[in-house]
C-alpha cells in the first residue's frame, strides 16, 4: 500500500483547483474571494509539505515519483513564492482590470505542475509536470489580452517554449532509446558509454531546460516576455518557475546524467559564463525596469549554474541558497515597482524613479537595500549568496569561472548603482500614490529586513539547506 | 611647571582655534596672549634656576612608541640649551602675541591667527624640549606646518599661497635629509633617544657605510644628513629661497617664525647634536663654508632690495649664516649666544618694520617712504636701537655675539677658520651698510609716497610699542649681561654642562687686538658712509649701479637662484609630470584601463540591446544555433 500522506500536498492542491473553478463558475463576482482563498490554500499546501518533511528519499508509483529533502524544500519555496506573488499583486490586478477568477487558478495550476516537476523521477512524469506549468504560464503571459504587448509576449513565449519542449522531448526519446527506460535511476545506471546518440540526448534535454531558466543563449524570449506581461506575471516568471526549473536541472544532472559529468560540465560552465557576462552587459543599456529585471535574472541564473557546475553537494546547496535569496530580493524589488503608481497608472522606467528619495524616503531606502543586495554588496544577503557560490567554485579549483563571475559582478554593479544614483541624486518628480495594500507594505518590509539582517543568522539557512544531499 | 609651560600655548591654541567664534575676537586675543605670557614667565623662572642651580630635568609626559627596541617618550628635557631656547621662544612669542593685537586689528580672522601663533609656540617648544629625535621631528614638522599656515594666512592672496607652498616644499627637501639622518641613527644605534645615541657615538667613529655607491664614514653621513635638515629649516644657501618669499605672511609672523625662533631650529639641531658633530671634522668644515657663504650671499643681496621686509629677511639669512659658521668652528656656545641676542634685535627690527608698514597702510617699498622720523619718533628710535644692535655697534648685544664669532673663527686656526673670519668681517661691513640704508631711506631724506599724505602718517598704538620697547631693552642689554654666562671660558663647563659637548676645550687664547677692533671700526665708519651715499649724494649709488649693471642685476635677482631652480627643478619636474599625466596616465593607463573597458562595455551593451530584435524567428534561430554549437563542441571535444 502506498503511503499517500507524502503526496497529500499535490492531491490537496489538485482538489482545490477544481473546487475553486467550480466556485468561480457558479458564484458571481467571486474574484476577490477566490484570490484570498487561493492564498490560504497555498499556505495550507505549504503546511502539508512541511508536515510530511521527509528524512530520507521515498519513491512512489513504481519509482516514478520521488519525495526527498530537495523536493520538499523547493516545493515550500514554490508555494510560499506563489502565495506572496498573489498577495502583493492583488491591487495591481484590480487597477489593470484583470482581476478575474482565472488568474489565481492558473497560478495554482502552474504551481501544481511545478510540484510534479520537482518531484518527478521519470521522464514522462517530468514532462507532464513541465507542460502543466508551461500551459498555465502561456495564458498568464497574455492575461491582459486587451493589450497588444501582453498578447504578443504570450504568443512569443508559447511558440518558443513549444520549440524548446520539442527539443526536450526529442532528447528524452533519445535517452529512452539508449537506456531502455524512462526512470531516472535506471537511466543513471545505464548511461555509461560516450556514444554520440547519448551526447545528443543530453544536449537536447539541457537546451530545453536552459530555455526554461532563460540561460544564454536560450534567453531571447525573456526580455520581451518580461516586459510585455503584466507586472505581477513578470514577478511570477522571475521567481517561482526558476525554482522549479533549477530543481529539475539538479535532478537531471545528478541522477540520470551523473555518469556523464564530463559531457555536461563544459556545457553548464559555458551557459553559466555566457549568462553572467551577457546578463551584466545587456542590462546596462536598458531603460525599462522590467526588461532590466529580465537581464538581471539572466545574470543571476548564471551564478546559480556556476554552483551546479562544480558537481559537489556544497555547490548544489550554494545554488539553492542563491535562488532562494534571489527570490526574496525579486519579491522586494517588485513590491517597490508595485508602489510606483500615480493616479492608477503604473510606471516602470528608470527615469520614473528620478529623485524618488525626496518624496518617498522609506521606499527609496528599501530600493537601496535591495539593489545593493542584488549587486552583491556586503553585508547584505545578496553578497552571501554570491559568496557561497564562489566559495564552492574555488574549492574545486575552477578559478576561471570564479574570476569571470567576479568581473561580471563588477559590471552588473554598475546598472544597479545607476538606479540608486537616479533615485538619490537626480531631480525629483511628482509624488507617487501612497495608498498601498497592507500586504504590499508588509512584503516589502519583510523582504528588505531579510536582506538586511541575513548576516545575523546565515548559519540557520545553511543548516536547513545542508540536509539536501544528492550525490 | 614644565608641563604647564609646554601645554599652556596648546590650550590657548585650541581655545582660540575651535572656540574663537563663541568667545569672540577680543577674548581669543587676551587668552592666547595671557597663556603664552605665563609660559614666558615660567620659562624665565626655569632659566634662572638653570643659571643659579644648574637645574636639569627630564619630565616624561607619556610613552609614545613602545615597539620592540624602539622606545620613544613624549618628554620635556630641561637643560641649559633647552632653557635658553625656551626663554627665546616664549618671550618673543609672548611679545609677538601682544603686538599682534594691535597689528591685526583690521583683520577679520583674529582668532584663527592667534590660534596658529599659539600652536606654533607649542610645536616649537616640543621641538626644543625633546629628548629624542622623533619628538624633535614632530616639533620640526609642527613648526613647518604652522609656518605654512601663517605664511598663507591671507589665503586670498595668490602670492601668499604660492609662498606658503614654496616654504613647505623647500623645507621638505631639508626634512628629507633630516629623516634619512634619523633613520640612519636608528639603523646604527637601534634607538633615537639623545642620551643613548650620544653615548654610542664614539663606538662607530671608524665605521664605513656604502651610501649611493660611495664609501663614506657613518658619522660623516649622519652629520651631513642632519645638517641638510638644518639647512632647510634655517634657510641656508641653496635651501634659502623660501625665506624671502615667506615675508608674504603678516609681519608678526615674520618676526616670530622667520627671525627669532623657527629658523634657528637648524642651529639648535646642530648644537644639540654637538656630541655627534664634534666627531666629524668634515661636516664641521662644510658647515663653516655653508654658513659663511650664506652670510656673505645674503648680505650682498640685502644691499639692493627695496622691500623693507625682504631686506630684513636676507639679513636674518645672513645672521643665521654667522651662527652656523660659529657652530662649524666648534664654538657652539657662541652660536647659541648669537641666536639669543639675534632673537631680540631681529624681532625688534621686524616688529619695528611692521609698525612702519602699519603706519604706511601696508606699503613695504622703502623707496616709497622717507622723512618720517618726526612722525614716528618711537618707532624711529627703536629701529635705530635694533639696527645698532644688529650691526654690532659697541656694547650693544650684537657687538658681543658677532665679534665673538669672528674671534673664535680666527682662533680656530685652520684655513676655513681664517677664511670665515675674513668673510665675517666683510659681511659685518655689508650688514652695517644695508641696515643704515634701510634706516636712512625709510626715515630720512625726502618723503616719496604719493598714495598718502605725510600728515596721515601716525605712530602705532601703545599695544604695538610696548613689545618693541621690551625687545629693545633685550637688544641693548642681552649681550652685555649674558656674555659671561654664554661664552666665557668657564661657562663651557659651568653653565652649559652636558648639553654641549666640546671634544677639545675651546681655544682660550686672546685674539690679536686688530681682530677685536676691526669690526667695530668698520661698523662705525659705515654709518657716515651710508649717510653720505643714501642721503647726501643719492646719485652715487645710482651711478654705481648704472655703471655696473650686470653686478646690480645679479644682486637684485638674488644671484638668480630662483631662476636657476625654476629651470632645473620646477620646469623639468613639470615636464615629467605632464608627460606622466598626459601621456602615460591618460593615453595609456586610462585609455586601455578604465576608460577603454567602460567604453567597450557600453558598446557591447548597445549591441546586445540591438541584438534583441523582437522577431520570433530570430529567437528560434538563436536557440537552434546554440544547440548546434553545443553539439558541435561536444562532438569535437
Amino acid at each position: 500500500m502506498i503511503n499517500l500522506n507524502f503526496i497529500s500536498a499535490e492531491i490537496f492542491i489538485s482538489v482545490s483547483i477544481m473546487f475553486l473553478l467550480i466556485l468561480g463558475v457558479f458564484k458571481k463576482n467571486s474574484s476577490s474571494l477566490i484570490h484570498n482563498l487561493s492564498i490560504g490554500l497555498l499556505l495550507i499546501t505549504g503546511i502539508l509539505i512541511l508536515n510530511n518533511y521527509p528524512d530520507k528519499s521515498l519513491t512512489f508509483f513504481a519509482n516514478s515519483y520521488i519525495i526527498d529533502t530537495l523536493s520538499s524544500l523547493m516545493k515550500i519555496f514554490t508555494v510560499i513564492g506563489g502565495a506572496l506573488v498573489l498577495s502583493i499583486s492583488k491591487k495591481y490586478l484590480k487597477i489593470s482590470n484583470i482581476f478575474l477568477i482565472e488568474y489565481p487558478i492558473l497560478i495554482l495550476c502552474s504551481i501544481l505542475g511545478m510540484m510534479v516537476m520537482i518531484s518527478s523521477n521519470d521522464l514522462i512524469v517530468f514532462y507532464i509536470g513541465l507542460e502543466l506549468q508551461s500551459l498555465a504560464l502561456y495564458v498568464l503571459a497574455s492575461f491582459n489580452r486587451d493589450q497588444l504587448k501582453s498578447s504578443e509576449s504570450g504568443l512569443k513565449y508559447f511558440v518558443l517554449s513549444a520549440l524548446s519542449s520539442g527539443l526536450l522531448l526529442y532528447g528524452c526519446s533519445l535517452i529512452y532509446g539508449f537506456s531502455e527506460s524512462t526512470n531516472f535511476n535506471i537511466i543513471g545506471n545505464a548511461l555509461k558509454s560516450t556514444h554520440y546518440g547519448l551526447t545528443f540526448g543530453i544536449v537536447f534535454i539541457l537546451v530545453g531546460l536552459a530555455f526554461k531558466i532563460s540561460a544564454v543563449p536560450f534567453h531571447m524570449w525573456a526580455p520581451d516576455v518580461y516586459e510585455g506581461s503584466p507586472t505581477s506575471v513578470t514577478l511570477f516568471f522571475a521567481t517561482v518557475p526558476k525554482v522549479a526549473a533549477l530543481t529539475v536541472f539538479i535532478r537531471f544532472l545528478y541522477v540520470p546524467f551523473i555518469n556523464m559529468i564530463d559531457q555536461w560540465q563544459p556545457i553548464i560552465i559555458f551557459l553559466s559564463i555566457a549568462s553572467m557576462i551577457f546578463g551584466a552587459i545587456a542590462a546596462i543599456g536598458q531603460n525599462n525596469l522590467k526588461r532590466l529585471v529580465a537581464y538581471s535574472s539572466i545574470g543571476h541564473i548564471g551564478y546559480t549554474l556556476a554552483g551546479l557546475s562544480v558537481a559537489t553537494n556544497e555547490g548544489i546547496q550554494a545554488s539553492i541558497i542563491y535562488i532562494s535569496i534571489y527570490m526574496v530580493m525579486n519579491l522586494g524589488l517588485f513590491s517597490c515597482l508595485f508602489m510606483m503608481k500615480r493616479n492608477d497608472q503604473f510606471f516602470e522606467t528608470i527615469e520614473d524613479l528620478s529623485g524618488l528619495s525626496k518624496n518617498h524616503p522609506i521606499l527609496s531606502l528599501s530600493f537601496l537595500v535591495i539593489l545593493f543586495s542584488l549587486a552583491g554588496i556586503p553585508p547584505l544577503a545578496g553578497f552571501f549568496a554570491k559568496f557561497y557560490i564562489f566559495k564552492s567554485v574555488i574549492e574545486q579549483s575552477m578559478y576561471f569561472l570564479a574570476i569571470v563571475g567576479l568581473l561580471s559582478t563588477v559590471i552588473a554593479a554598475f546598472y544597479y548603482l545607476k538606479i540608486i544614483k537616479v533615485i538619490y541624486f537626480d531631480k525629483e518628480k511628482e509624488k507617487y500614490d501612497t495608498d498601498h495594500s497592507t500586504w504590499l507594505k508588509v512584503s516589502l518590509a519583510i523582504s528588505t529586513l531579510l536582506i538586511l539582517l541575513y548576516f545575523i543568522f546565515p548559519s540557520k539557512i545553511v543548516e536547513i539547506v545542508s540536509s539536501v544531499t544528492i550525490i | 611647571m614644565e608641563i604647564a609651560l609646554l601645554f599652556l600655548p596648546l590650550i590657548a591654541s585650541i581655545t582660540s582655534g575651535f572656540f574663537g567664534k563663541f568667545i569672540g575676537d577680543r577674548s581669543s586675543e587676551i587668552i592666547t596672549s595671557f597663556f603664552v605670557s605665563i609660559s614666558a614667565l615660567l620659562s624665565l623662572i626655569l632659566f634662572y634656576q638653570v643659571i643659579v642651580n644648574n637645574y636639569e630635568n627630564n619630565v616624561v609626559v607619556a610613552s609614545w612608541i613602545n615597539s620592540g627596541s624602539l622606545n620613544v617618550n613624549w618628554s620635556i628635557k630641561v637643560d641649559a640649551l633647552s632653557s635658553v631656547m625656551l626663554v627665546v621662544v616664549t618671550l618673543v612669542s609672548a611679545l609677538v602675541h601682544i603686538y599682534s593685537i594691535g597689528y591685526m586689528s583690521h583683520d577679520p580672522h583674529k582668532p584663527r591667527f592667534m590660534a596658529y601663533l599659539s600652536l606654533f609656540t607649542f610645536a616649537m617648544l616640543t621641538l626644543v624640549t625633546s629628548d629624542n629625535f622623533l619628538q624633535l621631528f614632530f616639533g620640526w614638522e609642527g613648526v613647518g606646518l604652522c609656518s605654512y599656515f601663517l605664511i598663507g594666512f591671507w589665503f586670498k592672496k595668490d602670492s601668499a599661497n604660492a609662498a606658503a607652498i614654496k616654504a613647505f616644499v623647500v623645507n621638505r627637501v631639508g626634512d628629507f635629509g633630516l629623516v634619512l639622518g634619523i633613520f640612519l641613527i636608528f639603523h646604527l644605534f637601534g634607538t633615537v633617544n639623545y642620551s643613548e645615541v650620544f653615548q654610542q657615538i664614539p663606538q662607530i667613529i671608524d665605521k664605513d657605510l656604502l651610501f649611493l655607491g660611495i664609501h663614506i664614514e657613518a658619522i660623516d653621513l649622519i652629520c651631513i644628513l642632519l645638517f641638510i635638515g638644518a639647512m632647510g629649516k634655517s634657510a641656508q644657501i641653496f635651501l634659502h629661497t623660501w625665506l624671502p618669499d615667506a615675508m608674504e605672511g603678516p609681519t608678526p609672523v615674520s618676526a616670530l617664525i622667520h627671525a627669532a625662533t623657527m629658523v634657528t631650529a637648524g642651529v639648535f639641531l646642530v648644537v644639540r647634536c654637538s656630541p655627534i658633530f664634534e666627531y666629524s671634522p668634515l661636516t664641521l668644515n662644510i658647515i663653516t663654508v655653508v654658513g659663511m657663504t650664506t652670510a656673505f650671499f645674503a648680505a650682498t643681496v640685502a644691499l639692493v632690495q627695496t622691500d623693507i621686509k625682504k631686506i630684513i629677511a636676507y639679513s636674518t639669512c645672513s645672521q643665521l649664516g654667522y651662527m652656523f659658521f660659529a657652530a662649524g668652528v666648534g664654538a657652539y656656545n657662541v652660536a647659541m649666544f648669537h641666536l639669543f641676542t639675534h632673537a631680540f634685535f631681529k624681532a625688534l627690527l621686524f616688529l619695528g618694520s611692521g609698525s612702519i608698514i602699519h603706519s604706511f597702510k601696508d606699503e613695504q617699498n622703502i623707496n616709497q617712504m622717507g622723512a618720517v622720523y618726526k612722525k614716528l619718533p618711537y618707532t624711529w628710535i627703536l629701529m635705530i636701537v635694533g639696527t645698532l644692535a644688529l650691526t654690532g655697534f659697541p656694547f650693544l648685544s650684537g657687538f658681543y655675539s658677532k665679534d665673538a664669532i669672528i674671534e673664535f673663527a680666527y682662533l680656530k686656526g685652520n684655513t676655513a677658520g681664517y677664511y670665515a673670519a675674513g668673510v665675517g668681517v666683510f659681511t659685518a661691513l655689508l650688514t652695517s651698510i644695508y641696515s643704515w640704508r634701510l634706516i636712512f631711506k625709510t626715515f630720512h631724506g625726502t618723503y616719496n609716497n604719493n598714495k598718502m599724505k605725510i600728515e596721515e602718517i601716525h605712530e602705532s598704538p601703545i599695544v604695538m610699542l610696548v613689545p618693541l620697547i621690551l625687545l629693545a631693552i633685550g637688544a641693548i642689554f642681552a649681550g652685555f649681561l649674558f656674555k659671561d654666562l654664554f661664552i666665557s671660558h668657564e661657562s663651557a663647563n659651568h653653565f652649559w654642562g652636558d648639553s654641549i659637548k666640546f671634544l677639545k676645550p675651546l681655544n682660550s687664547d686672546h685674539p690679536p687686538l686688530w681682530i677685536i677692533l676691526i669690526t667695530p671700526t668698520l661698523v662705525l665708519l659705515s654709518i657716515p658712509v651710508a649717510y653720505y651715499l643714501f642721503i647726501k649724494n643719492k646719485e652715487l649709488p645710482n651711478q654705481f649701479s648704472q655703471s655696473n649693471r650686470p653686478l646690480y642685476n645679479f644682486l637684485v635677482n638674488k644671484w638668480y637662484f630662483d631662476e636657476l631652480y625654476n629651470i632645473v627643478f620646477i620646469q623639468s619636474s613639470k615636464k615629467i609630470g605632464l608627460f606622466f599625466w598626459k601621456t602615460v596616465d591618460i593615453k595609456i593607463i586610462d585609455k586601455f584601463g578604465p576608460d577603454g573597458v567602460s567604453s567597450l562595455i557600453k558598446n557591447l551593451s548597445l549591441r546586445a540591446s540591438k541584438f534583441q530584435s523582437g522577431f520570433i524567428y530570430q529567437y528560434a534561430f538563436m536557440i537552434l544555433i546554440g544547440l548546434s554549437a553545443l553539439l558541435t563542441f561536444l562532438i569535437l571535444y
